[in-house]
């Protein structure tokens, strides 16, 4: 052990070491001073990025590990401090990010007293973690740092939490920084069931209408190259959630983009005709799969999961598969033969073309029309964030992601506030690719005080803030199923974006006009001076179509604007 | 075979659990979210002390109870979850029951007792306290017989479960 290893606090810093965290954004206070002074008298190379409010410090992690498939670190003072990673927590949860939050705590002995700064983090955030520690004793830290880590990044990730009181990370550690786990509970399926592999080759070879559908476990296995050997192969049109999206190149001619609410009309189509479903690494969330009794009703449903509780929780299948993706992929690709579908895939091709995403040029400035352009001047190689709302979808739509870790995006949390932060932490981790970050007005606000972290480290990110003054799908919603009575999505007062962010420091452009579209991406794609911001005055009241009303099936698809009045939906929001 | 009211469907749920704290409310909380109504709850130390064992009773419907199971069994706390409402287990609950009882009555109370297999533990002028050892329906059909007497209060300890023969629970 090192002779300068004296506290619990110094010991976490060298775990985390060993861990080969890069970064940890946090936000110091009380309880947490002996870890911060840990991160001096180490003298590590882990560097600390000061953010402005912990939201961000979690969003920013969070980006991180989604841009680079590594896990970061979060650190933060106890009550106020911890309680504002909660949102960025569940956000991570429910999108199986990886991250370990490390948040002090006010001394042992006065837990439960209502001490200054003190809340029970460990509850608060119980339902929202893979798994959580309270520290009792400081020699404990190294074998919990490790169990952290092993649980946030194996199986189906998730946020692990480290509640460590002030007395603990101060204490003197004597301990083995090497301890090894203690884990009887957590078993990872490492081996594969053979027989289930034969049984889907089985299913897939006798298809003649065949679609695969990859999530984001796809993409967690690093199942990409694998998904397009195999897809190739046999001739299988891919179609991917919104979490998926790059898993499977989308300008690919087998590639059906997204699929579900506001996915392209194609892929779900394609979901309501198809024979066999084979779905690798995705939770059938309810955005996808609309009113679960009619979906894919024609079709055997295959379901690769490395996650055994997700397996019949929304949709029943016929062959089920617990495995990580790509091991799963690597074995079922030697037993499928070569197949053409090439009817099937001439019968989706005609969809294509009868039902293709668009937007109309002419008029007021679009939001299509801007990431549309985005998308042909990065030829589909930025990595994308985005935040919460119609935006969202249109860059979900007209953004094509054509590699893997491209694209961040809150997907089962919706968390609005998301992709400026998330964007900067993908930034640390990538500092040589280009990052554009596509958020609203409404969204944007939520966390723009992160503007001062972007321009202190110089980030290559590019702030696209589609303004159309409003929560616009809200709006929309309230549009098309509330007699358009407008209620609470009228941002008046908005500041003057480009101002604002000079006033960071941060080169500002504004968009206005559709003439001007290709020459101001252009010049915001060519500056590379650090963090810059596009405003851009996008028309108020355009509204995401193809939609799928809220548990309606799939095929009650609406492919434009509907002539009549709508009923409300019956599913969730 | 556990047998219950048809009409509500009970389970019994047995957990092998690490004994960390916070076990019991990772649990807990994955049976509240899923609206899933606790009836009992048996937590005491297994016969291996780093470990402890639960048994959980409660009603709902099937399909959301395996799923339930599921989701308790990928706790990181959690070695295993075993619904035994159809497996071959032997289920056992103690119950006190404290009832107001003179010298008048005091034979004919006795007597419900001794049918029943179970003990007074405690005696005085004016009341009684019956423990009572079986299943859960044994218990319930002493209350009902001893329910003519004044019931001052009733304590049941809730379900323990283990399965016959070798198979560990």
């Amino acid at each position: 052990m090192p002779i300068n290893i004296t506290e619990g606090g110094q010991a976490l810093v060298k775990c985390l070491e060993n861990e080969g965290v890069e970064y940890i954004f946090g936000y110091s206070g009380g309880a947490a001073i002996p870890i911060f002074d840990a991160l001096v008298t180490t003298e590590t190379n882990i560097e600390f990025v000061l953010v402005r409010h912990e939201q961000g410090a979690v969003h920013m992690a969070d980006g991180y590990a989604r841009a680079t498939g590594k896990p970061a670190v979060v650190l933060v003072t106890s009550g106020p401090g911890a309680t504002n990673t909660l949102t960025g927590i569940m956000t991570a949860n429910m999108d199986s990010v990886p991250m370990i939050v490390i948040s002090g705590q006010a001394v042992s002995w006065m837990l439960g007293k209502d001490a200054f700064q003190e809340a029970d983090i460990f509850g608060i955030t119980m339902p929202v973690v893979k798994h959580s520690y309270l520290v009792k004793e400081t020699n404990d830290i190294p074998r919990i740092t490790r169990e952290a880590f092993y649980i946030s990044t194996t199986g189906r990730p998730g946020p692990v939490l480290i509640d460590i009181p002030k007395d603990v990370s101060a204490g003197p550690f004597t301990g083995d920084l090497r301890a090894e786990m203690d884990l009887p509970g957590y078993h990872i399926q490492t081996e594969i069931d053979n027989d289930k592999i034969l049984e889907i080759a089985d299913v897939v070879s006798r298809a003649k209408k065949p679609v695969i559908l990859a999530g984001h476990g796809a993409m967690i296995a690093r199942a990409d190259e694998v998904l397009l050997a195999f897809a190739e192969k046999a001739n299988i049109p891919v179609t991917s959630t919104l979490l998926g999206k790059g898993v499977f190149p989308e300008s690919h001619r087998l590639s059906l983009g997204m699929l579900g609410m506001h996915g392209t009309a194609y892929a779900n189509k394609a979901m309501c005709e198809c024979d066999v479903l084979i779905n690798v690494g995705s939770r059938f969330d309810d955005r996808i799969i609309g009113k679960a009794e009619q979906f894919c009703n024609n079709a055997t449903i295959v379901h690769i999961d490395i996650d055994a509780s997700e397996v019949g929780k929304m949709i029943q299948p016929q062959i089920t598969c617990i495995s990580d993706a790509k091991l799963a992929l690597d074995e079922l690709i030697k037993h499928i033969p070569v197949m053409e579908n090439k009817d099937w895939n001439n019968h989706l091709d005609h969809y294509k073309s009868a039902f293709p995403l668009k937007f109309k040029r002419q008029g007021g400035l679009k939001m299509q029309h801007i990431i549309d352009e985005f998308n042909k001047q990065t030829n589909g190689l930025a990595c994308v964030s985005t935040d919460v709302g119609q935006h969202q979808m249109w860059a979900a739509q007209f953004y094509k992601n054509e590699s893997r870790y491209d694209w961040l995006s809150s997907g089962g949390a919706g968390t609005m506030g998301f992709g400026f932060p998330a964007s900067i932490g993908a930034a640390f981790g990538r500092p040589n690719d280009i990052h554009i970050c596509f958020v609203g007005d409404g969204g944007f606000q939520m966390t723009f005080f992160e503007l001062a972290t972007a321009a202190i480290h110089k980030l290559p990110v590019k702030i696209v803030v589609l303004n159309n003054h409003y929560l616009g799908m809200v709006r929309q919603w309230q549009e098309l199923f509330y007699d358009d009575r407008k209620s609470g999505v009228d941002l008046e007062g908005n500041p003057d974006f480009v101002k604002l962010a000079e006033s960071f420091g941060v080169k500002g452009f504004n968009l206005r006009r559709p003439g001007d579209v290709k020459r101001i991406i252009s010049d915001v794609l060519n500056y590379n001076e650090g963090p810059c911001l596009l405003n851009c005055e996008v028309e108020k009241t355009d509204n995401v179509y193809p939609m799928v009303p809220a548990g309606a099936a799939l095929e009650d698809m609406l492919v434009e604007a509907p002539k009549e009045k709508m009923t409300k939906p019956v599913g969730s929001t | 075979m556990i047998t219950e009211n048809k009409n509500r469907e009970i389970h019994a749920v047995s957990v092998y659990v690490s004994n960390k704290p916070g076990a019991l409310a990772r649990i807990a909380q994955v049976f509240s979210r899923r609206g899933y109504n606790i009836e009992s709850l048996v937590v005491s130390p297994a016969f291996d002390g780093n470990f402890s064992r639960m048994t959980i009773s409660c009603s709902g419907e099937i399909n959301g109870l395996g799923q339930i199971i599921k989701q308790v069994d990928k706790l990181v706390d959690v070695i295993r979850c075993v619904d035994h409402t159809n497996d071959n287990s032997v289920v056992k609950e103690m119950g006190l029951i404290k009832i107001e009882v003179g010298s008048n009555d005091r034979s004919e109370a006795l007597q419900i007792v001794e049918h029943y297999g179970c003990k007074t533990i405690d005696l005085s002028d004016d009341s009684m306290i019956i423990q009572v050892v079986g299943n859960p329906e044994k218990i319930d059909a002493l209350e009902n017989m001893i329910g003519k007497f004044k019931i001052v209060e009733l304590v049941r300890t809730g379900k323990v479960v283990m399965t016959r023969g070798k198979q560990v629970t």
